[in-house]
């Protein structure tokens, strides 16, 4: 009888079919619909957040009491050992002290949308 | 945020003035160009005729002497008449302040119609809208210069001398200055606030000015006046109704309610008045305070609640 099933061509063709689950390697990490990371980059620039961190893109002052944001998407953990999501960065953002009761930070005065963006804006500095 | 202000956009009859006769000198000055070089393409590669009607001498006293005297007797009558009342001393319907170039900062007093100074503050001076200003201008180390250029023009501050200078804002509003004159280090950075305020409410504001703050309430704002006390704050700087009455820095008394930090460079929120309090150097590099990096988070935190009290 003639083989209509072949391991050796089928199986492999078929497991290609899997590789369609996986998630594609440039999706979006942060995803924050809604929020405007160029707005974000405005409202950064305007609060003078860069009077504590170092911001690339932003090249006047560069401040050092904080730590740079230099690759911030990348990193892992917020500061009071956080999760770096959407949901975190936007509330640390407006009000940091209660994410880290030790830390410098300041609450910031921001509006929700203003800090998403901000979070928005701070999820496009990719590291490297 | 306004800074480095607008150059060309007059928001009042000094700044006007001078607006006007930037313009009509660039004008002039292109026109003038255009002129000498088409005149140069006459000269190379004119024909023979040409060249002898351009070039002979009628056009020469006529272009090179009876226009030029003309004009710039024109100009300088016209010049003199929209600036000659700039540096007017007063005529007695004027706010007079007087405002102290410092390295790189600006020491604001309010003078009473006596001439004596009844309220000091610092980097922001608050006029009314539509009324005469006459600014008393000096310096306490080198040449500063005063800009406001929506306002007015620049008149020099002159350590040993006092020069004067009006302003008129025609309508409220906030407008930003810069130091004009290279005084070292962040001269650059030695930015300038003036708010113009509707008629009738510059004198409430004023003389509400002249009593202390009201004492901070939150436990964090209390801590951080403790802060700005054992920090040694108060060796430099002023905070009315407290036991800091430093002259060498700019006053604090009110700088919670101040629209910028750093003179004019920085807008003033919690973040960036514990940012400069911990390291103006990175911000403001040479300026003439040292940074605070012994503070810890917390004590950063609370002294910059305690500062936004005061307002």
């Amino acid at each position: 009888m003639r083989a209509r099933f072949s391991f050796t061509r089928q199986v492999p063709l078929l497991g290609l079919l899997f590789l369609a689950g996986c998630k594609p390697v440039d999706a979006d990490p942060h995803p924050m619909p809604g929020a405007d990371a160029g707005r974000g980059r405005a409202i950064v620039q305007a609060t003078g957040c860069a009077s504590c961190h170092v911001i690339p893109g932003i090249s006047w002052p560069k401040g050092r009491v904080g730590p740079s944001l230099e690759g911030f998407a990348g990193r892992a953990l917020l500061p009071g050992g956080h999760v770096n999501s959407p949901e975190n960065l936007t509330g640390f953002v407006k009000d940091a002290p209660a994410y880290a009761p030790d830390g410098g930070m300041p609450p910031i005065p921001l509006s929700e949308a203003e800090a998403r963006d901000v979070a928005a804006f701070l999820y496009t500095l990719e590291p490297g | 945020m306004g800074w480095p202000p607008p150059v060309l956009d007059p928001a009042g009859p000094y700044a006007a003035g001078i607006t006007a006769l930037a313009w009509a000198l660039a004008v002039m000055a292109l026109l003038v160009t255009l002129f000498v070089v088409f005149t140069i393409g006459v000269a190379l590669l004119g024909s023979p005729a040409a060249r002898k009607w351009w070039g002979g001498e009628r056009l020469i006293w006529l272009g090179g002497v009876a226009a030029p005297a003309g004009v710039l007797t024109a100009l300088l009558v016209w010049s003199l008449s929209l600036t000659a009342d700039l540096t007017h001393a007063s005529r007695g319907d004027e706010q007079v302040i007087r405002v102290t170039g410092e390295m790189w900062w600006w020491r604001v007093a309010y003078l009473d119609g006596e001439g004596t100074e009844f309220l000091h503050d610092a980097n922001e001076i608050h006029i009314a809208a539509g009324r005469p200003v006459l600014l008393e201008l000096t310096s306490s180390d080198v040449i500063h210069s005063f800009w406001v250029p929506r306002l007015g023009g620049k008149a020099d501050m002159i350590p040993g001398r006092t020069n004067y200078l009006r302003l008129i804002a025609d309508q409220p509003g906030v407008y930003k200055g810069q130091c004009a004159e290279y005084c070292g280090g962040p001269h650059a950075l030695m930015g300038l606030v003036v708010v113009a305020h509707p008629p009738g409410e510059l004198d409430a504001l004023l003389e509400a000015r002249t009593r202390p703050p009201p004492r901070p309430v939150s436990e964090e704002a209390r801590f951080g006046a403790q802060v700005f006390d054992r920090s040694g704050c108060g060796a430099c700087h002023t905070v009315r109704g407290t036991s800091a009455r430093g002259l060498a820095g700019p006053d604090l008394t009110w700088v919670g309610a101040r629209r910028t930090l750093g003179a004019g460079i920085l807008p003033n929120n919690r973040g960036t008045l514990a940012g400069w309090v911990a390291n103006s150097q990175d911000i403001k590099p040479q300026n003439r305070m040292p940074p605070y990096a012994q503070l810890s988070g917390r004590e950063l935190r609370a002294i910059s609640a305690y500062l936004e009290t005061l307002e």
